[in-house]
């Protein structure tokens, strides 16, 4: 099959680039609509290139609501939650790999159980304890529900698991106590998984929408998605605008990712796979 | 030696209590109290009154609970065939050693790092029925338009649409790394034997990448399940599709947070939760008839 379609391999270029086309467009759509004007949004039948290129959208979205808000609102819940969920799911990780303890495999199992049911179950009695800890409408009340991370937990653990024994018996040999081998040895071995677990992290929390449109109401306490998804009910037809803040909100991330692009996509795919 | 032991036993349990610590109470209880919560009538913020199975009887004769069911079972009939489909295809296209790999993966990848919210709005704006360019070129082809915003029988396929869209680019990602460990030998041995291109596709990349495309299946099913956002921005309580277009996950919102009958939506979540389980339960079955593990 490989020989047979590089002799001849024009037909998959021909497809491949239509669906890049297909994916790539709704991006270019927004682009385009919002540095038209709104009449210019609306003519039948549409221009492609705007006639002129207006920048009022941007400047009237980001004066009407505060953008910056969102992003910082973002970024901090992001930063919040990495830095807890990394250590700590590393630590647990590692005990689970590598520490023969009372009840460990009954624990582990334990704290599988989460991965096997839906998100939404837990939103209310977060929000109740978001609630009693008096941190709504905050970027505390934001990181709380991704704080702790059994999907990492699991990651990590197959990862410790795969280095060699030997490693920390000569450590242990040494007069190394767990503290020390888990800082010294483990931590600077998992450097891949650990980027990976921190840009599933990023993502995941970047792209929710349910727990910011529950937790925090306030329009400045609001994330990049629920402030968008504020925006549209204000806005309702306005085009221009609309695809202004949506351009806005996307940005950061997909300029993260092209950056970084070689850890998004070697984390997705190791992650998948184990 | 006991020394040690008794060491290890510390360390251990320092090591997790973290995580298990703030596992028991952001998850493991709440799985509880939503239990609990389900047998009860909340109104607002009043303490909750047991009522037992009350709720559970209510949503087995409830037309709402039942049509949004099935709205979500039909929109994952058509998201996860067909999605599951073209990422594979996609991956084999990348995996032929082609020029350009790496460029192509990751325009296609650029749609799983976008913001749902913001994707869902600029295609409810590519979909408008009057000013929307994909009506637009519909009509420039001759073909008919549709309304697909607010048309009931066209909404779960315009959903459809943007959930495949979305979820390529992460499959695609998964199976690709499936397909480029299956040694290069392989093929060259049944072209040897004489085996097609289909032949060899059935035979040997269907078979040796079937783990990842088990939990490609998976994952996308249980997303496709619990679709949200997109119907979020979408189909609004006024738009006319509503009842057509509306989810499970959608309607146990409206529930906890909007109608505030807080009970009623802690069983529309447990309902989903069993039919999550049911559905990932009979297809682990099924693994073992079709997924080869070397």
């Amino acid at each position: 099959m490989q020989k047979g379609i590089q002799r001849h391999n024009w037909p998959v270029y021909v497809l491949l680039a239509l669906g890049c086309i297909i994916m790539v467009f709704p991006f270019l759509w927004s682009v385009l609509t919002s540095f038209k004007t709104l009449n210019e949004s609306l003519k039948v039948p549409p221009t492609f290139l705007p006639v002129s290129w207006q920048f009022s959208s941007y400047t009237d979205v980001v004066t009407a609501y505060p953008f910056l808000m969102f992003f910082i609102n973002t970024f901090g819940m992001i930063i919040i939650r990495l830095a807890i969920t990394l250590l700590i799911s590393a630590m647990a990780a590692y005990a689970f790999a590598r520490i023969p303890f009372f009840g460990r495999g009954m624990l582990f199992l334990l704290c599988l159980i989460p991965m096997m049911v839906p998100s939404q179950i837990f939103i209310y009695p977060q929000y109740m304890l978001a609630v009693k800890l008096k941190i709504t409408n905050s970027v505390l009340g934001l990181a709380l529900p991704g704080i702790a991370s059994t999907f990492g937990i699991f990651m990590l653990r197959q990862h410790f698991m795969t280095i060699p024994d030997s490693l920390e018996e000569a450590a242990i040999l040494d007069g190394c106590g767990r503290g020390r081998i888990f800082i010294n040895i483990m931590l600077p071995l998992s450097k891949t998984p650990l980027v990976s677990l921190g840009i599933f992290t990023a993502l995941f929390a970047y792209k929710d929408l349910m727990w910011p449109l529950i937790c925090n109401t306030k329009i400045e306490a609001m994330t990049l998605s629920s402030g968008l998804a504020y925006l549209q009910g204000q806005y309702t037809t306005k085009y221009p605008q609309l695809m202004a803040g949506s351009v806005i909100a996307m940005l950061p991330m997909i300029l993260l990712f092209i950056v970084l692009q070689r850890q998004f996509v070697g984390g997705i795919a190791t992650a998948g796979l184990k | 030696m006991k020394r040690k032991h008794l060491s290890d036993n510390l360390w251990g349990f320092a090591f997790i209590a973290p995580s298990l610590l703030l596992i028991c109470v952001l998850n493991l209880w709440p799985v509880v109290e939503n239990l609990y919560y389900s047998l009860c009538k909340m109104k607002g913020f009043a303490k909750p009154v047991f009522i037992g199975f009350t709720n559970y009887i209510t949503a087995f004769s409830d037309g709402e609970i039942g049509q949004a069911f099935l709205n979500t079972l039909f929109y994952t009939l058509l998201t996860v065939p067909i999605g599951v489909l073209l990422s594979l295809v996609t991956a084999c296209f990348l995996n032929t050693g082609i020029k350009g790999k790496g460029f192509f993966r990751t325009l296609y990848y650029i749609p799983v790092v976008s913001a749902p919210v913001a994707v869902a709005m600029v295609w409810k704006w590519m979909f408008n029925d009057e000013y929307g360019i994909i009506n637009y070129i519909l009509k420039a082809l001759g073909l008919s338009t549709l309304n697909w915003i607010a048309d009931g029988n066209v909404i779960l396929f315009t959903l459809a649409i943007i959930g495949i869209w979305g979820m390529i680019g992460y499959n695609m990602i998964i199976l690709l790394s499936g397909l480029q460990s299956i040694p290069k030998s392989y093929y060259e041995a049944a072209e040897v034997d004489g085996a097609g291109a289909v032949k060899q596709f059935f035979s040997i990349t269907i078979p040796l990448v079937s783990p990842a495309l088990f939990f490609v299946i998976i994952t996308t099913f249980i997303s496709s399940l619990q679709v949200f956002d997109s119907v979020y921005m979408i189909v609004s309580e006024t738009n006319p599709a509503f009842q057509n277009g509306e989810s499970i996950v959608y309607l146990f919102y409206r529930y906890m947070f909007n109608v505030s009958n807080k009970g009623y939506g802690a069983t529309i979540g447990t309902l989903l939760l069993l039919v999550i389980l049911l559905f990932t339960c009979v297809q682990m079955k099924s693994q073992r008839k079709w997924v080869l593990y070397q």
